[in-house]
């Protein structure tokens, strides 16, 4: 089995788009449309990468981030924040929450890969 | 998988427009509440929401019109969410408009066809002045790093790497940057010690090394900066030198839209070794916080109409089937099957309550549908300089997705005929002793196994001597004819009709009541009409709660059997000789307590042989029309009541005068389920003593 990512976002186009690009590049990816569903789906499972988007209902992506980051057994997870270009000031929010990096949306299926490769060869 | 089929991403983009769809939806229905002052900031935030994963998924298929669009309502969004704008009513209309060009784009993307270049300009404009600035154009994409296209020999480049406090808490490793550097060409790595702490002091969640790297490359410095955008925003961290001619520079942020973190030392929120994160709640963040004090979301999960309408047909053959089975025991008695007979009333008792689960599934409050008119009477009303309010009532209950979306053109036309020709003018209604605003009255219900929709306002009502000037001007009615107020009410659906003296921007050119009542009864509904002068109107739409399935009366004419829908009917008689009459000029008719009910043998409207001709011999079913009038309807008898599963008869036949629909019996014969209010059409037509050519046959079409 490939390593495991979770993709957050509360856009389902996004989601299939995240989760065809990796699955089919061999990648088991688990789907979470909000902030408090990605802490449950992580519950008992080791993800490798967690890919968020910034903007979603109950729970946004940053505060997802910070949760993650204050649970012990994912300090060193590798956290993606899916963000826009517009949105300059995610990447700091989501720097100083414990974020490893960013991709901003639009992305190309390459880039996905490229970038998930580089978190988690 | 394919290079080409990983980047195909085309295969998305049906999820894409149904997502669009709904949160174009969505964000209407927020925005109106916004418009009218019970909207919440966690409203704001939806709507936010919506606008921004339109233009997210926008951008991933490359509409750009649709993200430029997106991104200026975006921002201006985002300015009022923040408090960085307020909230104005001219801006909630500002929102208003760009959510309805937003869907323009929407939809020019999805039938892939291009707007003007500048549609929506306008608004874009007026939303870009709420942010105080040229939000017209997107952030430029920054330019990918000038030096990926500079030609570049081999070069010798020093790196520098340090890690601060909290790298690896961000998930970063600084071994998979020196990994990564061994793609680019020789690498010599050196590393520095010094900061080594006491075992006893050392934090395993932390890096206390930090590297001098040499490297000999063709690649160019994008390249090497590409390998530490991981660590962007950190300049203090990472230096590369060339070594010829040394430049310092901090790895920048993702030149090609990605980065990674390197958290900054002193940073306060940067977490320290032993401390955990302090969730400290982030400006930006609040409110999406206490969100989770918002509204809940229902689990549901997307399935496909076409299952779904599997799903009601195999519903609908099951219902027949447990119809057959019924009929096939009816012999049988309880004494000598008492374990069948049980069986089969639970049989029976599931499958109703089945066919309603499944019909429950189609079904929608009618609130989507009416969250459009409140905006549609504002607008209109300002055009029309007149002033109006709307009272909506019922909005929860719950109708057929398909009648939903059938409803949606009949119900904007009738609203808009309210406004334009029923509601007047302030000055008018003041001399009239009403209040200048007028009410425009938005109601749903189930009545007796249908919904009820209704329009009414409190205008002027229907000008009857124009309407029936009009229509004997356009040849609808003839000269001199004899018409009830009623049936002169009704000739405003007539097609081609149109008592506007102007034709008005607003209610068309008078092809709309016509299509409204052909569009209703495309789903099998009725509209009718009542009016006051000087009091107002109300158009009353009457509608199948399921397209699919119905209690009906199975009724023998002959060797024919009839349904006749149960809601229609009154009470079932067989009249006396004094009861059943023969009037001239009228035809035959039924005296019941007083009261004159026209009688149509259904034998002689369908030509049917060897049925009962005499009233007296056989039996007369009161039904009502929607039009609340009654008709006697003669038949042989009742045979019993019975679901039936309607299949149309105009897609599997042709339409017949009289007959709404098709079923399928429990023996499998084929009955046809009568359509009472073209019946009393037909009976008004029906050659009697006396009379001359029938006035008018409006339900003839």
């Amino acid at each position: 089995m490939g390593k495991m990512v979770l993709a957050v976002d509360d856009s389902k186009t996004m989601r299939d788009m995240v989760s065809f690009t990796l699955r089919g590049a061999g990648y088991t990816v688990v789907e979470a449309d909000n902030g408090v569903n990605a802490l449950k789906a992580l519950v008992g499972k080791k993800v490798d990468v967690i890919i968020t988007d910034v903007n979603m209902p109950e729970m946004d992506g940053i505060t997802l981030v910070k949760k993650i980051r204050a649970q012990p057994q994912f300090a060193g997870t590798p956290v993606l924040i899916l963000t826009t270009e517009s949105d300059q000031s995610k990447k700091d929010e989501g720097r100083a929450a414990g974020a490893t990096g960013w991709i901003v949306k639009p992305f190309s299926p390459d880039k996905l890969l490229q970038i998930v490769a580089k978190v988690c060869p | 998988m394919a290079e080409d089929q990983i980047n195909d991403l085309s295969r998305f983009k049906a999820t894409y427009f149904e997502e669009c769809a709904e949160l174009l939806a969505n964000a209407e229905e927020t925005i109106a509440r916004l418009q009218d002052g019970s909207g919440t900031e966690e409203d704001l935030n939806a709507v936010f929401r919506c606008v921004h994963s339109i233009k997210g998924g926008g951008g991933a298929f490359n509409f750009a019109g649709l993200v430029r669009f997106a991104h200026v309502l975006e921002t201006s969004l985002d300015a009022l969410r923040s408090g960085r704008a307020q909230l104005t009513p001219h801006v909630a209309d500002l929102m208003v408009r760009g959510n309805d060009i937003l869907g323009d784009f929407v939809r020019a993307a999805q039938e892939s066809v291009d707007l003007p270049s500048d549609h929506g300009h306008e608004v874009m404009d007026e939303l870009a002045a709420i942010t105080g600035g040229g939000g017209a154009q997107p952030a430029a994409k920054p330019a990918v790093a000038a030096a990926a296209a500079a030609p570049s020999g081999m070069k010798h480049w020093t790196i520098r790497l340090q890690p601060a406090v909290g790298l690896l808490r961000t998930g970063n490793d600084p071994l998979l940057m020196i990994r990564e550097l061994h793609a680019l060409g020789e690498v010599k790595v050196q590393a520095d010690k010094t900061h080594l702490p006491s075992l006893s002091e050392m934090d395993s969640q932390e890096s206390y090394l930090s590297w001098t790297i040499t490297l000999d490359t063709d690649k160019p410095r994008a390249a090497i900066e590409e390998v530490f955008e991981f660590v962007a925003g950190d300049v203090a961290h990472v230096t590369i030198e060339e070594q010829a001619a040394p430049a310092a520079s901090g790895a920048e942020g993702g030149g090609e839209g990605w980065g990674l973190f390197s958290p900054a030392p002193g940073n306060p929120d940067a977490p320290t070794p032993g401390t955990p994160i302090a969730a400290k709640p982030h400006p930006g963040t609040a409110g999406a916080v206490a969100s989770s004090q918002g509204p809940v979301h229902t689990a549901s999960i997307r399935v496909d109409l076409d299952k779904i309408d599997r799903l009601v047909n195999m519903v609908g053959e099951l219902v027949i089937t447990q119809a057959m089975l019924g009929q096939q025991t009816t012999h049988f008695s309880v004494e000598s099957h008492p374990e069948l007979i049980q069986g089969l009333q639970e049989l029976s008792h599931h499958t109703r309550e089945l066919q309603e689960s499944v019909m429950a599934i189609r079904a929608q409050p009618i609130k989507a549908l009416f969250s459009r008119a409140p905006r549609l009477v504002r607008d209109l009303s300002t055009k029309l300089g007149k002033q109006a309010r709307l009272v909506m009532s019922g909005e929860n209950t719950e109708v057929d997705k398909t009648v939903i979306e059938q409803l949606s053109d009949p119900l904007t036309h009738l609203i808009r005929n309210s406004l334009d020709h029923g509601i007047e003018m302030p000055e008018k209604r003041i001399a009239a002793g009403k209040p200048a605003e007028g009410t425009i009255h938005l109601g749903a219900e189930h009545r007796s196994g249908r919904i009820i929709i209704e329009v009414s306002d409190d205008g002027n009502g229907i000008d009857r001597k124009r309407v029936l000037e009009k229509a004997i001007e356009k040849g609808l009615v003839d000269k001199g004819a004899q018409m009830s107020d009623e049936q002169i009410d009704m000739l405003v659906f007539a097609p081609g009709f149109s008592t506007a003296a102007q034709v008005s921007d607003v209610s068309g050119r008078g092809v709309g009541m016509d299509v409204v009542r052909k569009n209703i009864q495309d789903v099998g509904g009725r509209v009718v009409v009542q009016s006051m002068p000087g009091q107002g109107s109300r158009f009353i739409l009457s509608l199948p709660l399921t397209l699919a399935v119905m209690d009906g009366m199975l009724v023998a004419v002959g060797d024919e059997r009839y349904v006749l829908p149960l809601t229609n009917i009154v009470e079932s008689l067989r009249p006396t000789t004094q009861q059943a009459r023969n009037l001239v000029d009228v035809g035959q008719v039924l005296v019941l307590r007083g009261e004159y009910i026209r009688l149509v043998p259904l034998h002689v409207m369908f030509e049917v042989k060897n049925a009962i001709t005499d009233p007296t011999r056989g039996l007369v079913v009161v039904v009502e029309t929607e039009g609340g009038d009654r008709i006697g309807l003669l038949v042989d008898e009742l045979l019993g009541q019975q679901q039936v599963v309607i299949k149309s008869l105009d897609a599997n036949y042709r339409p017949v005068e009289g007959i709404s629909a098709a079923t399928i019996l429990g023996d499998g014969r084929v009955a046809l389920i009568l359509d009472t209010s073209a019946l009393r059409a037909m009976g008004d037509r029906l050659p009697s003593i006396g009379t001359a050519v029938p006035p008018l046959a409006l339900a003839a079409e």
